[in-house]
């Protein structure tokens, strides 16, 4: 659908990924992820006893023990939920970040895989989000696995990801078939739409839910409270979205 | 004799760095000595071989786009919101370094079985991805110490580089380094042969003898040289002390889309000094 605004856009996904946070005892969010941080905030407003890890927060980050604590919590089973991205995403879950075509000389180089390759099997909620729903993202087979969505089998795997939440949908993955089914379709877009510009087959009801945007509540707290702690970590992204961005 | 070289300037301090060598840097938020690099650069240095702890940015997209790399360990070389590192991505489109790609927590590893003395470590995760398929150098056992048998777990080799090279807010005359919370700093220059740090500011103080800094603080024994370098981790931030100078990197961003513009970026911020603060 088209967006009245970047503004409106953020605070649809970050509604719903933050009610994708629901249970959530610790919440952790990587770098450059404004409206995954977004969200993070908003299950904090929501509950405010939940642990959050933001980077680039002074505020939202507790550990003293360098690089290497924030990946030790996880080993230890202490983070619920984790947001991740990918450059491709396919059906049976696998998220490629390294490379488009051949690794030896690719098509396109990406950055590469962060902690993908670790948190993707320790933290037992990864919820998938890309804003672009294309076939160029949500591809049939990635071309390079940076950490596979199931298995292998007989891996000690406590985590993986629960959903993919796009631009345009929501859904939900099935850890047993190593496949996603479509839950609700964000306001503007049709099934067959998504269906159209998903590159890979999955499968969905007959009806399927609309997924719900921000309450009354939930659009006070993001221009208030939320939107002046996302301005100081991500100031560009903030005025781009929302004008003048908050006073902080 | 007590402690550490104290390095005129950051020239001298990158002269020690010998082509050829295994850099450890820091991630783009923990102070990388971005003087130094330029120093690097101006000195021409060959075929150095990098591995990130866990990830790199500018650092390493400015020695690659140089000719100054000849392999990288990485989890990631990124700009961060400022996109794609762009000499990074040509150089890896056109197959003109060696990429040893990792995933962070199997880099924190390496470099803590090797500042331990150990020959690896285990690691959870990894196994079915590509990452582990382009790894020889990784190997999966069985836990030894499972009840049932199988239990198949990721053992990464201790990383042991020539020189650990990092920015830090400040040293004393002895070269003790304070690093605070950035406690990978320590690992990597435990795990190091040599140690190199530009710092803001060398005090007269004993940081050591301070019971605040010394729980953040490198002690000068594994400390080979220290240079002053205010501002030396600009156009970087250095946490506490400055902030990323976003201006710039977004203006390296573009110009760097290309070998001409990168070029034209180095005369004008490396090859003609910028250190003056």
């Amino acid at each position: 659908m088209s967006w009245a605004s970047e503004g409106e856009r953020a605070a649809f996904l970050a509604c719903a990924l933050a009610g994708l946070f629901e249970g959530a005892r610790s919440i952790a969010i990587g770098a450059n992820s404004p409206i995954p941080a977004m969200a993070a905030l908003l299950a904090k407003a929501r509950h405010p006893e939940t642990k959050l890890i933001v980077q680039g927060s002074a505020e939202h980050n507790f550990f003293t023990g360098g690089g290497a604590e924030q990946f030790d919590f996880v080993a230890q089973g202490r983070l619920d939920a984790f947001v991740l991205g990918g450059a491709q995403i396919d059906g049976q879950g696998n998220v490629n970040l390294v490379a488009a075509g051949d690794y030896a000389r690719p098509r396109t180089r990406f950055p590469g895989s962060f902690g993908a390759a670790f948190v993707y099997y320790m933290i037992p909620r990864v919820i998938l989000f890309s804003i672009e729903h294309s076939p160029r993202v949500l591809v049939p087979r990635v071309d390079f696995i940076s950490a596979p969505g199931a298995g292998p089998p007989g891996l000690h795997r406590p985590g993986g990801p629960t959903h993919l939440l796009t631009g345009k949908a929501l859904f939900a993955f099935d850890r047993e078939h190593a496949a996603f089914h479509l839950e609700s379709v964000h306001p503007g877009s049709t099934v067959d739409q998504i269906i159209a510009e998903t590159g890979f087959a999955f499968e969905h009801p007959d009806h399927v839910e609309t997924t719900p945007g921000p309450s009354r509540r939930d659009r006070e707290l993001l221009r208030g409270k939320i939107g002046a702690e996302l301005s100081a970590i991500y100031p560009d992204f903030m005025s781009r979205a929302y004008g003048t961005g908050a006073d902080t | 004799m007590s402690g550490a070289a104290i390095a005129s300037d950051v020239d001298a301090l990158a002269a020690r760095i010998p082509d050829g060598a295994l850099i450890g840097l820091p991630t783009n938020s923990s102070g990388v000595a971005m003087a130094a690099t330029r120093a690097l650069i101006r000195r021409g240095a060959r075929d150095l071989r990098l591995v990130a702890l866990p990830t790199t940015g500018l650092q390493a997209d400015m020695l690659i786009g140089a000719g100054c790399v000849r392999s990288i360990e990485m989890a990631a070389v990124s700009l961060g919101e400022h996109g794609f590192a762009p000499r990074f991505r040509d150089a890896a489109e056109n197959a003109r370094i060696e990429i040893r790609d990792a995933t962070c927590p199997a880099l924190h590893s390496g470099m803590i079985a090797g500042e331990k003395g150990v020959p690896f470590l285990p690691i959870r995760g990894i196994i079915g991805s590509d990452i582990l398929r382009h790894r020889p150098d990784w190997t999966v056992i069985d836990n030894p110490f499972a009840e049932d048998g199988g239990d198949p777990i990721v053992l990464v080799p201790a990383i042991r580089p020539d020189i650990a090279l990092f920015h830090a807010p400040l040293a004393d005359k002895r070269g003790n380094v304070w690093v605070g919370t950035r406690r990978e700093l320590m690992t990597m220059a435990h795990a190091s042969e040599t140690t190199l740090v530009t710092v803001e500011v060398i005090v007269d103080d004993d940081l050591l003898a301070d019971e605040k800094m010394a729980p953040g603080t490198l002690p000068h024994v594994y400390v080979s040289a220290v240079a002053a370098a205010p501002g030396g981790a600009r156009p970087l931030g250095l946490p506490g002390r400055y902030p990323v100078d976003d201006d710039h990197v977004r203006a390296y961003a573009e110009l760097a889309q290309t070998a001409e513009g990168f070029q034209a970026y180095l005369e004008d911020c490396v090859l003609r000094p910028i250190e003056a603060p």
